[in-house]
């Protein structure tokens, strides 16, 4: 589904990743642990086109169409979906406007027909509801007086929304409590579990993963994989710290 | 008897489009005098209208604890002026939330002279202006605190977006003031849009021309949001902002 391969990419000219490669295939999960400045947000930015992200080398290809050549927003039309570490504030534009024209974009692109206003406004109460967001604050700007743990929930309610068929998440689970953890694991397993799609998740901490079971567990350092294993990996990094681990 | 013709050399009128002006001065020359009664509450919308030129010159005299909140939308095709000369008597209450919304070679701008009177008063600004290809868009701004206008509190917000080259912004928050017990807080930016937030809505599936004309509108929306009635300077923005983008 997702293919990584010898990905190079810099940062204000500053190599980042040196060689990343790695598989996805449809149906699984796969967790991306590793240190501070290891490259793991350089690889979620790079795999959803921002710029200023620099591929110098290599390739990554999603359902075997070239990602690498397409714009951001014709990403999410193919069905990408980046989940920030960040999530933007954007004042003036209300949650429900951005996602309604955001679906709506991403629905013509794909030859579908626009979702109504009436519609659009149901499904999104709904997709905030099964997160436990308030539906209420998609009535307010984008993020705008969000606390971190609601910024978190509302990429997940995006997510719900614009059902996209692979999801790069950028750290979802920081800055979360523990009842809030709960409901994104929750979140990405009622969304992303299918057998025709992919979730590559990046975390620091296993807590995300007692929810979240991951296939396969890759390890980034210095821009690299340095090794890859199974949801035993995530346990043991957690037991002895990536040094330990490296050194085994 | 009509004022005397203004010259770029007054201050006030220095970014003014005078050629524009000439020809219908006679008509707006003199200002409309607004009192607001003790205790009182005025809120106004100002929409643009369609013709090239739009002069709005008005004086605003709160009297004690009296409140006026207005929302003005300035897109004249040539030139436009808001003109507001305001004074405070005790704990009045001012609001301006203004925008200039300029395209081609127009010039649109915003001069206000705010006089803190009496103490306690409180005056707020908010000013966005977005402009393309050679448009001006101005905030001329004047907060004066008199002497015994203690406890003041004035705030000056200026942000413009350029999005092109060609255009000019002109923010020019200016203070005087007597009294040695007040706030005055005041703040200019002039700027693109900012590309984080335009890699988030792309990231979401807007195309960037989309992405962009969403990011403008909500920089001036938020203008409009304590209006009691937005509705229609909603709708008159967004229609200007159509065709700047």
């Amino acid at each position: 589904m997702l293919n990584i391969s010898n990905l190079h990419a810099t940062v204000a000219d500053k190599p980042i990743l040196k060689g990343v490669s790695l598989d996805v295939p449809a149906g699984e999960v796969h967790a991306i642990m590793g240190p501070n400045g290891s490259g793991k947000s350089t690889l979620a930015y790079v795999l959803a086109g921002r710029p200023g992200y620099e591929v110098s080398e290599g390739s990554a290809t999603f359902e075997g169409r070239d990602l690498l050549a397409m714009a951001p927003h014709e990403r999410a039309a193919a069905g990408l979906f980046l989940g920030f570490q960040y999530p933007v504030e954007i004042p003036g534009v209300s949650y429900l406007q951005f996602l309604r024209e955001s679906l709506n974009s991403q629905r013509r692109s794909r030859g579908e027909s626009d979702l109504s206003g009436g519609d659009f406004i149901k499904f999104a109460r709904e997709q905030a509801g099964l997160l436990g967001m308030d539906a209420e604050m998609l009535k307010r700007p984008v993020n705008v007086g969000f606390s971190g743990g609601e910024k978190k929930r509302a990429e997940m309610v995006q997510m719900g929304i614009m059902n996209p068929k692979f999801a790069v998440l950028d750290e979802t689970d920081s800055g979360l409590d523990i009842d809030a953890l709960k409901a994104v694991g929750a979140g990405i397993n009622r969304i992303m579990r299918a057998p025709d799609k992919g979730v590559l998740l990046i975390t620091h901490y296993q807590r995300l993963l007692d929810y979240v079971q991951p296939d396969r567990v890759h390890v980034l350092r210095a821009g690299r994989i340095e090794r890859s294993g199974g949801p035993e990996l995530a346990l043991s990094l957690e037991r002895e710290g990536y040094a330990e681990a490296a050194a085994s | 008897m009509t004022a005397p013709f203004p010259t770029h050399r007054q201050e006030e009128w220095r970014y003014a489009d005078l050629e524009a002006l000439q020809p219908v001065w006679d008509q707006f020359a003199e200002p409309v005098t607004l009192t607001v009664g003790a205790g009182q509450e005025l809120e106004e919308v100002w929409l643009a209208t369609t013709d090239d030129v739009q002069l709005r010159r008005v004086r605003l005299a709160l009297g004690e604890g009296a409140s006026a909140r207005l929302f003005a939308l300035n897109t004249a095709p040539v030139y436009g002026r808001i003109e507001l000369e305001v004074s405070l008597e005790k704990d009045a209450d001012f609001e301006l939330f203004a925008a200039n919304i300029g395209t081609g070679v127009s010039t649109n701008e915003i001069v206000t002279n705010v006089r803190h009177v009496g103490e306690g008063g409180r005056s707020r600004q908010v000013v966005r202006s977005v402009l393309n290809g050679q448009a001006v868009g101005s905030y001329l701004g004047k907060v004066e605190v008199a002497r015994g206008a203690q406890q003041t509190d004035g705030e000056q917000s200026v942000k413009a977006m350029l999005l092109d080259r060609g255009a000019t912004a002109n923010c020019k928050p200016e203070l005087e003031i007597y009294a040695d017990d007040v706030k005055c807080a005041h703040g200019a930016s002039v700027g693109e849009l900012d590309a984080v937030q335009l890699f988030y809505a792309e990231s979401r599936g807007l195309d960037p021309a989309s992405a962009r004309a969403l990011l403008l509108e909500g920089f001036v929306m938020s203008l409009w949001d304590s209006a009691s009635d937005g509705g229609a300077i909603g709708e008159a923005s967004r229609e200007a902002l159509r065709r700047v983008v």
